[in-house]
This record gives C-alpha cells, structure tokens and sequence, in this order.
C-alpha cells in the first residue's frame, strides 16, 4: 500500500532535506554565508510566489517590502535604541501595514499596470532611503546592531544558516497552510481567471488584498534576517534590480511552485558566485544561462523537469 | 477501490515521491556539487603571496572600479617580473561586487574563508567597503580601501585603511579657496549617489569653518541626463558667488556644461570625484576655468622637478596609459598607492602574519604616492594632509596648477 | 526679488519645459519601441534600454576609428537593427507561445548579455558625441537651449510620423496592424506573423539606436544606460497606454516634464519620487493610462 504522502507534504520534506543536508557538511562559514542568502532570498521568492504564481499579481517593487524589513531593523535600534528582534519586527508590521494601505487602489489595477505602479511604489522606498541621510544614512547605508538571544550575539554565518533555514521552513509551512485553505482555492480561481472567480461570488479584491499583504511580510522577514545577517545595509536592497531578480528567481524556479522559489534562489544566488571564474565574461554568462533556462525549461526549473520526470515514469 | 485505481494511485505516489527525490538531490547538487567548484584557489603555495580585492569592476562605479582593477593587474605582474615581494610571487583574487554592498560582503567572507589571501585591497564604493569592514575586522584581516568617505577611518577601525583623501579634504581644499577670493556666498549641487551624498554632507558640516555659507542646494540622480531646472533654481538664488559641485561620473560633466548653456558665470568647483582627464573631454569648451581639488597625477608633466611626487606620478602615468591604451586617473592611482604600500609592509614583516602585516602598514611613513606622501599612525589610518591635494584648473583644455 | 519679474518666470518655465522635452523625447522613444514589439507579440522587451545604448555606444566607436559621423550613426543603426534580429530569431522564436512572464525574463536575460557584451566590445568608461550643430546655446523664450535639444524633438518627432504613414499607408504597414489586432486572424489570412514580429524587432532596434544617437551630445553615453531607460521607458508606455503609439509617445512625453517641473518647483531630491506618484496616481484613477484601451478580459 502506498503511503498517503500529500503533495505538500513531500514538498514540506524536501523543504527540509534542502535545509539539514547541506548544513552538516558544508565546509566553511563562506558556503554557510552563501546558504543563508539562498534561504532569505527563497523566502521572500516565495511571498511574491503566492503573489505571481497564485494569485496572478506582478510585482515589480517587492524589493521595497524587503528593503523596509531591513531598514525597519536596522533605523529604530540606532535612532531609538530598540533591542534588534522588536525592531525586526516592527519593520515586519510596517511592511505589512503599507501593503495594506497601498494594496486596495493598487490591486485594482491588472498587468503590467500593476507592474508600474508596483514598480513605482519601490522606486519611491528606495528614494526615500538615499534621501534621508539623517535616518538611513544614505546610498552608503548603516550599520545594524546585532540581535542578542540569551546573552549569545548571532552573527556567525553558521548560526544564520541555521536560523534562515528555519525561517524558511516555516514559510514553507504558512505558504502550504495558505493555499490549502478556502484562500488559497479562492486565489488558485483568481489566477485562472478574475471575471470567473468574481462570477463564482469571490471577493476578488479582499483575497488579492490578503495575498499582496502576505507577500509583503514574506519579503520583510526576509530583509529583516538579512540585515540581521549582514550588519550593515545600503539601499540596494530595495532597488527596482533587486526587485527583477526576486521575480527571475520565481519565474527560473517555477511560477506557483514552492519549491521551484528555493531552486530559483538557489540557482541566481549560487551562480554568480560559481560565474566568477568567467571574470568579465560574468554578466553575458549570466544573462545566457537565463535565457536557456527559460527557452528550454519554459514553466521553470521544478515544474519543468517535474513533469519531464512524470512524463518518463508513468507509463 | 478497484485494485486497478489503487495500482494507479500507488504509482502516481511513486511517481511524485520520486520526482520529489530527484528535485531534492537536484537542488542539494546545486548547493553542494557547484559548491566544491566555486570554492576558494586552494590552499597556499609555498613562494606565493595571495592578495585579495573586491572591486565594483561592473555596475554604476565601474569607471572607478575598471582602473583600479586594471592597475592591480598591471602592478602585480611587474612586481612579479622584479622578483616578487621577499621573493614571492603576487597572486591576485579579484572580484566583481557589481557595486552591491551585499555581493562585496559575501566575497569578503570568500577571500578570508575560502581564498585565504594575507590582505585585501580595494572596495571601490564608500558603501561596498562599509559593509565590508565587520567582516575583515572580526577575520583580522588587513585591508585598505580605494573608497573616498571619512566614516571608513573615522572613528579609526584596527584592521582598516584607506588611500583616497577624504571627502572632507575636498570640501576644505575648495572652501580655502574660495575664502582666499573672498567668495563667501556658495550654491551645493551634489548627486545622490553615495559619493556625492557623502561629500556634500562633509561640505555642509566644514563650511563654517572657512566663513563660507550656502545659499542654496540642490542634487540630481545618477542618471540625470539634464540638470538645467536645478541649474535655473541655483542662478536665481540671490547673493549666489559660486558653485559646488560634489559628484562622480557623467553628472559632474553634464553640470558644467548645462551651466555654461545657462549663461551661468559664476566659478564651478568640482571635486576629485572626476579626476581623469576624460572629464574635460567629456565637458568640452565648458570645463574652461573650472576648479577641483585633485592629486599630483593629473598634472604629472607640470610638477615642478623639486616636487618629490614628480617621479612617482609620472612613472605611474605613463606605464597605466601604456598598458590600457587609456587615460590615467586618480582611482586608478589609488589602487597603486595602496598596492605598494602593502608592498612595503610585506617586506618589512617579512612574515605573512596578518597582525604583523598590519602592523607594519600602520607605521608606513614617508611614503610617496600618487595620491600624496602617506604618514600613517595609529590615529590617522590614511595619513594624508590638505597638501596632498593640488588646486587644478582646467586651462585650454588641460589641467593646470593654480598655486 | 529680480527672480519674480514676469520675465523670469516665464524664462524659468520654458527652460524647465525644454529640458522636459528633451529627456522625455527619449522615453517616448523608447516607449515607442515597447509598444511596437508589444504590439507584434505581446513581448514586454526590458532589453529596449540597450538599444539606445548601442546606438550611442557603437557611433563613438565607430566615430573613433575614424568613420565620419553621419556614416558611423548609420552603422550604429544597422548593427542595433541586426542585433535585434539576433534577439528575434535566438531567444523570442524558440520561446513561442511561452507565457508572458517568462518572455520578459527572457528579455532580461537579453539585456544581461547586451549590458555584459558591451564592455568587452567597448569599454566601461562614459563618452560623448559633438552636438550635431555646434553646441552654442540658443535663446528661447528667454530660456537657454541647447541646438542638439530641436535634433532630439525634432528627430522624435520625424520618426511618430514617418511610422504613422508607414503604418498606414504601406501594405507592409498594413500586416503590422493587422498583427497587432489579431495574430490568429492575421495568420489565417496569409501574413506570416513571424516575420512581422522579426521586423517589428529591427524596427524598435534602429529607433532605440535612432534614440541613443540623438541624445548621447547631451547625455553623454556608457555601456551601462540602458537600465534606466528601459525601466522609465516602460513607465511612459503603460503610462500611455501600452500598446497605443502615440500614447506611448504621450506616456513619454509627460514623464520628462514630471520630472523637469518637479525638480524646478518642487525639490530636486524627491523629483522622480513626483513623478511616479504623478504616475500611480494616473494609472488609479484612469486604469487604461491616458489612451483609455478598454481592457476587455477575455473568460
């Protein structure tokens, strides 16, 4: 008798494996650096996930909601001496706060409509950013104070492995609870189609509201831990390229694919690093693998060779 | 359940579970498998030195990161060919932050962790160095910046040093020179890129100091292609005498021409952010009469023989133009300065003990650079003066010497 | 107060309008060639940016080694043109029938190439070209302009309208827009949609090139400048309404002066903040941006 594994499960156990395994054998703080950003950027891929992949909603300014979870983190301990956790939390709240109160006229709004104003949204978070040099410190950032947790500092790479590895994880968690929900089946019929779902009696505007406010706390948490990791951040991080890479990590990955957000994280987190070997060939390099990936893997890497791996094992 | 639907859910199970693995050791592979290829150029040869640099070779400061990286290069080899220093061979990792802080930190902990390199030169940008230091300060690692803010050694970080003048130095180079025409009524026009930014609040913090006060201000992006309106708001502010223009790039060159297509007569200063000679190229007839503060390098040829820099400057000219078929600038220049300042700290620790490397770097005294003679100490991590800086002014389309 | 004399504050205005025109000429043109492309093939193309920058980059260099300059614009265009067949044919044909998303990633892929190839084919440093009739500023209205700006208006303005008669009037023009109205249709009766798609490529090619030959005196160039203009040229054509022309010429248009009036009157600082609020504000209240494109979902 087979086992009664639901997909979410599976995907839940892979989430898993992805974490642990590396994690105990991987050489040096460099690799576990490089992992924790795999994971704090799969994180906020997934929170625009939900946004793109189910719920059919372009975002081109997500980089802003991650740029407020890290300023968020990084301005209220050095201006109001707040411990650095409040602080990451607050900006989380703030995130989630602005989505809500930008989200109702914006959503409105379909496409590459919504594109622009998305894009606009984080144009002007980042403006304010390098504009306010008294708080933020301007283009050349600030420095974060390190969170404490018992009297023991985090800030080894090690330890944010562990603890990005873990947010991530219970992202999974949240995102699988979300979209096996009545939400979550209310946003899969918004994706097929808005007309159809509005037809069918779903308050189109109150569910595409509850996921661009749940995209936005993903993307905060996320620039929250990384500035926590990093202990310094710059206005890059909420940068409109910023914002095109969260939605190239989704789309390589696999549009309303859990999963395919970590791969794609993985994949443009860890590329650049394995490209340098390319030296100034790096850039081309790098725009020519996407274009493969997308030309020859069209739903994304995990949708992709999923059903390329179906496809051969079912007869 | 017929047994054919349990047969068929049992597979499609299987087949999920499988494809599940598969995905799984996939992304494990990608973590895992690329992670044995990228890691660091193995571990230390005997008779080699490793010397580490993070530079913003792409992306918006990549005018500044491309020289500094070519100049590395350059210096390296010939270093090389003299014999090495204490008789190894230099052997560059170089990598490309594309200008992103976060990038810049991540191969940071790659040059401490993985290359294992006995000192880093470079971070071009005041923001990619920033985010770098914690990392090279909890490594104890010895590192010296090409980046310009005064935050970078002050207050003075154990294990951080830098080449550039500061910002500061520019801001007090330009007002005593205005103070010394009885200009005392200035107009700031500043970019927003962390350069500009970063000076102009030097500006606004030294301009006391030199009875000098602003009138007006305004900034402009990056990547403005036209400041005429900021230009307009500035002519109009009454009392105006001058002009100060803190930025890098192609902005500084679109302001001075904008403010000669104004008709605006009023004297521009720019800053040492567009030392290179491509800016009066770029400026055209407009750059006539404008003044910066710059090193020595520019007006190599013009240095009088006594000058001790003369040599230095001229050697470092004519061998980076040589080499890159380009025009020398000062960014360059500080990747050379701070190249052989290593250099000597090397000799003389003749140890690749990082504490002792820093040391010695420390007590570098009497240097002559392109940027200036260097006088460390443990309070002054850049050890430069205001003399360091030379007032140019651009004359029939050249640098001259005003002094 | 000499700066509030009527005089002055018309001379102000028509300074801050020029310079507007000016540098919104250059969005509207490369909104225009969004439009084109999107109009064709439904491709959002964030690679538009780069052509500009090939057009301006590929004229200084061939300018250096020693082509006249009129003779080396032209060459710049043509190498713009063939690039953008190279995109058609090597990444947007195998990529048929992809989803939306997937095709402007793909684009962004083509812009990491074109942005990573140019240093190595050119160089990292910033450029310029002489103004096109001389560079001695020309008063208008009491506001100083420069003579390249009328090239750049002007040039703006040949192109919307030599493409308004190309589209209207030649039988070639006539498959484009029947294309554009519906592929299926227009491949039913015989047109071969992929060719037009490939030729509205070359098209937005040579105008982006057109576009970055045109502005480069006043500018300046580098490898690097196609990222703004791709993102503020996207703005200006959903802005107009993406997929209407002269819309997006309108979109273009109006996100300049934003920006010009914005840093005249308001604040230099946050002038681009302005302008996109202006923006999100246009796109809430008229969701069709200013063409009003009935958008009419299809279940």
């Amino acid at each position: 008798m087979a086992l009664k594994l639901s997909p979410a499960v599976l995907i839940l156990i892979a989430t898993v494996l992805i974490v642990v395994l590396p994690g105990l054998v991987l050489p040096s703080p460099y690799y576990y650096r490089v992992g924790a950003l795999v994971f704090i950027s799969a994180l906020a891929v997934i929170g625009l996930n939900l946004l793109m992949g189910y719920a059919g909603q372009v975002s081109l300014g997500h980089a802003g909601f991650f740029a407020i979870g890290a300023y968020g983190t990084a301005i209220l301990p050095a201006q109001l001496g707040w411990p650095p956790l409040l602080a990451a939390a607050t900006g989380v709240v703030l995130a989630a706060a602005l989505a809500f109160a930008i989200g109702r006229p914006i959503l409105r709004l379909r496409g590459q409509h919504l594109a622009v104003a998305t894009l606009g949204i984080g144009m002007l978070i980042t403006m304010v950013l390098n504009a306010e040099v008294a708080i933020t410190g301007g283009p050349d950032g600030m420095a974060v104070a390190r969170a404490t947790v018992f009297g023991f500092k985090l800030r080894a790479p090690e330890t944010w492995y562990w603890i990005s590895g873990g947010l991530l994880i219970l992202g999974v968690v949240a995102a699988l609870n979300l979209l096996n929900s009545p939400t979550g089946r209310a946003l899969r019929a918004l994706h097929d189609s808005e007309v159809a779902a509005e037809v069918l009696g779903i308050d189109v505007t109150r569910y595409k509201l509850v996921v661009f406010v749940a995209a936005s706390v993903y993307a905060a948490v996320a620039g929250a831990a990384l500035a926590l990791f990093s202990g310094h951040v710059t206005p890059d991080v909420g940068s409109f390229l910023r914002s095109v890479e969260f939605v190239t990590m989704a789309v390589i990955g696999g549009l309303g694919s859990i999963l395919g957000s970590i791969v794609g994280a993985a994949v443009l987190v860890i590329l650049p690093q394995v490209l340098t070997v390319f030296q100034e060939y790096e850039t081309l390099v790098l725009g020519v693998m996407i274009i493969l990936f997308m030309i020859f893997l069209r739903g994304g890497i995990v949708p992709g060779l999923a059903a390329r791996l179906t496809a051969r094992l079912t007869p | 359940m017929t047994a054919s639907m349990t047969a068929r859910a049992t597979t499609t199970v299987t087949a999920r579970l499988l494809a599940a693995a598969r995905l799984t050791a996939t992304a494990s592979m990608l973590a895992l498998g690329l992670a044995a290829g990228f890691g660091g150029v193995g571990a230390a040869q005997a008779g080699e030195i490793r010397i580490g640099s993070v530079l913003s070779a792409t992306g918006p400061a990549a005018f500044l990161g491309d020289p500094e990286e070519k100049t590395l290069k350059l210096y390296a080899e010939e270093i090389n060919k003299a014999g090495g220093i204490n008789g190894d061979t230099i052997k560059l990792v170089i990598y490309d932050d594309g200008g992103d802080a976060d990038k810049a930190r991540t191969f940071a902990t790659r040059l401490v962790e993985e290359d294992k390199v006995a000192a880093v030169l470079g971070g071009t940008t005041s923001g990619t160095t920033m985010a770098m230091v914690p990392v090279f300060e909890d490594a104890e690692m010895p590192f010296i910046s090409f980046a310009g803010a005064v935050g970078i050694v002050e207050p003075t970080k154990k294990w951080v040093f830098k080449t550039p003048h500061t910002d500061r130095m520019a801001c007090e180079k330009i007002f005593e020179d205005l103070k010394k025409q009885n200009l005392t009524k200035v107009g700031i026009i500043s970019g927003t890129d962390g350069f500009g930014k970063s000076m102009r609040d030097q500006c606004v913090k030294v301009n006391a100091k030199y009875d000098v006060e602003i009138v007006a201000e305004e900034t402009y992006g990056p990547r403005d292609s036209d400041m005429t309106a900021q230009l307009t708001n500035l002519k109009g502010a009454p009392g105006i005498q001058a002009l100060v223009n803190p930025g890098m790039g192609q902005g500084p060159a679109i302001v001075t021409r904008n403010v000669r297509q104004l008709g605006i007569a009023l004297p521009l200063y720019q800053s040492h952010g567009v030392a290179s000679k491509s800016f009066i190229e770029l400026a055209g007839d407009a750059a006539e009469g404008v003044r910066l503060p710059a090193a020595a390098i520019l007006v190599a040829e013009k240095l009088p023989d006594s000058d001790p820099q003369k040599a230095i400057a001229l050697g470092y000219k004519t061998s980076y133009e040589a080499a890159t078929k380009g025009q020398v600038s000062t960014f360059g220049g500080h990747a050379f300065d701070a190249l052989f300042i290593l250099k000597g700290a090397l000799e003389r620790a003749k140890s690749s003990d990082a504490a002792k490397i820093r040391d010695e770097i420390e007590k570098t005294t009497g240097f002559i650079g392109t940027a200036g003679i260097f006088n460390m100490t443990p309070a002054d991590h850049m050890g430069l003066d205001l003399t360091a800086f030379k007032m140019l002014e651009v004359r029939s389309g050249d640098w001259t010497l005003v002094e | 107060m000499d700066d509030l004399s009527g005089s002055n504050v018309m001379a102000d205005f028509v300074q801050f309008a020029m310079s507007g025109l000016t540098v919104g000429a250059v969005y509207a043109l490369v909104a225009l060639g969004f439009t084109l492309i999107y109009n064709a093939s439904s491709v959002v193309n964030f690679a538009q940016g780069e052509f500009v920058m090939l057009g301006g980059m590929a004229t200084v260099f061939l300018a250096a080694l020693g082509l006249p300059i009129p003779l080396a614009a032209l060459a710049a265009v043509a190498v713009a043109v063939v690039t953008g067949l190279l995109v058609h044919t090597l990444v947007i044909e195998p990529a048929r029938g992809a989803n939306a998303v997937t095709l402007i990633i793909l684009t962004i892929g083509v812009s990491l190439v074109l942005r990573g190839a140019a240093p190595l084919v050119f160089d990292k440093q910033f450029h310029k070209l002489p103004g096109f009739s001389g560079e001695e500023p020309v008063s208008l209205l009491g506001a100083l302009v420069q003579p390249q700006a009328f090239w750049v208006v002007g040039g703006t303005a040949v192109i919307v309208l030599a493409l308004k008669v190309f589209l209207a009037h030649t039988l070639f023009g006539k498959a484009v827009l029947a294309t554009a109205a519906d592929r299926m249709a227009a491949r039913l009766s015989g047109i071969n949609t992929s060719v037009i798609v490939g030729f509205c490529f070359a098209m937005s090619a040579a105008i982006g090139a057109i576009a970055g030959i045109l502005v480069t005196p006043i500018t300046l160039t580098s490898y690097d400048v196609g990222v703004i203009l791709s993102l503020k040229g996207f703005a200006a054509a959903v802005l107009g309404g993406i997929g209407n022309p002269l819309g997006a010429v309108a979109g273009g248009l109006l996100l300049g002066l934003l920006e010009s009036f914005a840093a005249g009157y308001l604040s230099s600082t946050y002038k681009d903040a302005v302008a996109f609020a202006i923006l999100i504000a246009v796109l809430i209240v008229m969701p069709g941006g200013l063409a009003r494109v009935k958008h009419v979902e299809r279940v």
